[in-house]
């Protein structure tokens, strides 16, 4: 029954993605929208990407320091590792993570009230490809901003260690340079876009295809909200196991 | 005009509609009424084609709707125009945005002349006043006028109402009526309303079909419901002691 579940929801999520990945009919509307969730989804997310990272940032580089100080350890270890944690997997995966809960839900619970309060079925009388006029600027959008977002998220993580070093007293600011420049791969801020690229279209779309897909009522928005969350997360999970050892 | 023949539609093992045949003529207010769980909204859903019947011909204008392609189905939406019950409106988008949704979406006009069409259909439900708001901020009747100003706003040759009057008090589900009517007659349009209200029954029913366990029992005119001797439309046109005395009044008379 499980099985048969997955392959159905497999099925329609492709079916829907199929409508959604056509030619908009009207591109200064396709624009318009596309904007407007730039705005909504990518911009409104800017704070709280900031906010964490720059936390997340300080307390790798506090916890590195604390835990692994010995005088046979080198000095600049923690911006090292500091570094590798933020472009490998916070800025990426972690954050994506993040944003899956609160831009995947987002996604999900817009989309279900449209359904239910027939608003997608008035864009179909009209004659509108719903699932491309409402889907395709979310996905694409966020396929825009959340690699920038990512790249936000890496220079937010190394300033809050550079807090530390500066405010806080527990490294020297020049070791932590010298960590955060040693044996530096360009290619690692890379796989973190590359992999931040993928799950902005893991969240937007399964989101979207569960919110999309509401039958009934209020109750079921709200599952359907927490089932997208659920799904992105576990999907960035694996997709994020299989990607690391793709990439790196 | 609007043709169904033998519409048959199942959910699984269940049959809801069992073989409904009927004709919708233009220029009329053709409605569809009928108990709750009889199959209207099922029959509504499949002739503006949310969902396909299992078995059956939906002819629009001599059109089988189902049996268009994908692009001569979005083509032939384009000549539909469709106010639901919950109004349906964008509450993203301010009202005028709404009206001006379909022209933007499908017209060829420039934003000026597209703006002065919204603005037109706005000032023919008398809402031009409250273009600048949300749809959150008005009444629920105000929000039904800008959902049929919305509907005709492409001109559309088809105009389908979902219980236009659900949760509107009488006075207001009068002007809603009224308004229908007008502009059924006003621009031709083949008019197909599903209602429960037995006021747009007895007011501008040109045509009544009564659908009862999927089938359909019994149709007319608003004249004909009050000679009608059919026991299950009585029943459910004239469930109100008022009601009844009026019938038995004009039948007296």
């Amino acid at each position: 029954m499980l099985i048969l579940n997955w392959l159905r929801d497999t099925g329609r999520y492709m079916e829907l993605m199929g409508r959604t990945f056509s030619i908009p009919q009207r591109m200064h509307m396709f624009f318009r929208q596309y904007k407007t969730e730039m705005y909504q989804l990518g911009v409104n997310s800017i704070g709280i990407v900031l906010l964490i990272s720059f936390f997340i940032g300080a307390v790798i580089c506090i916890q590195f320091k604390l835990n692994i100080q010995s005088p046979w350890m080198p000095r600049f270890v923690t911006g090292y590792a500091t570094r590798e944690i933020m472009l490998l997997e916070f800025s990426s995966s972690i954050m994506c993570l993040i944003l899956a809960g609160k831009v995947g839900s987002n996604i999900a619970s817009e989309l279900g009230t449209m359904r239910v309060t027939q608003q997608i079925d008035a864009l179909e009388i009209m004659g509108v490809n719903s699932a491309n006029y409402l889907i395709l600027p979310k996905i694409t959008a966020l396929l825009t901003t959340i690699p920038m977002l990512a790249t936000f998220s890496i220079a937010a993580g190394i300033f809050g260690a550079y807090c530390c070093a500066w405010f806080a007293g527990i490294l020297q600011a020049e070791d932590l340079t010298y960590g955060l420049q040693y044996s530096f791969r360009e290619w690692f801020v890379w796989c973190g876009i590359i992999k931040s690229f993928f799950f902005a279209f893991i969240i937007s779309s399964v989101s979207s295809y569960f919110g999309y897909s509401v039958e009934g009522g209020s109750v079921e928005v709200g599952k359907a909200s927490t089932n997208a969350v659920v799904s992105s997360s576990i999907l960035i999970l694996f997709s994020d196991l299989f990607l690391t050892s793709l990439l790196t | 005009m609007i043709e169904l023949i033998d519409i048959h539609k199942s959910f699984e093992d269940k049959e809801v509609l069992k073989g409904i045949s009927a004709q919708f003529e233009h220029g009329k207010t053709n409605l569809i009424i009928g108990q709750s769980g009889s199959g209207k909204t099922v029959l509504m859903r499949n002739i503006v084609g949310l969902t396909d019947p299992t078995q059956g011909k939906i002819l629009y204008d001599g059109r089988d709707f189902t049996q268009l392609g994908k692009s001569e189905k979005m083509n032939l939406r384009k000549e539909m125009g469709m106010i639901f019950q919950s109004a349906a409106l964008f509450d993203s988008i301010n009202v005028l945005e709404n009206v001006m949704f379909p022209l933007d979406m499908f017209s060829s006009m420039t934003y000026r002349e597209r703006k002065r069409r919204a603005e037109f259909c706005l000032d023919r439900v008398n809402l031009l006043e409250a273009e600048e708001k949300f749809p959150g901020e008005i009444s629920g009747g105000m929000q039904k006028r800008v959902a049929i100003a919305r509907a005709i706003s492409m001109n559309p040759k088809y105009l389908f109402c979902d219980e236009p009057n659900s949760g509107l008090d009488p006075k207001t589900s009068l002007v809603i009526d009224a308004l229908i009517h007008d502009i059924t007659t006003e621009y031709n349009m083949t008019t197909i309303i599903n209602t429960h209200d037995m006021n747009s029954v007895l007011g501008i029913g040109d045509s009544i079909l009564f659908i009862r366990e999927g089938l359909k029992e019994w149709e007319g005119t608003k004249f004909d419901v009050v000679k009608s001797q059919n026991e299950y439309l009585n029943h459910f046109v004239f469930a109100s002691e008022m009601l009844r005395q009026v019938k038995d009044h004009i039948q007296v008379k």
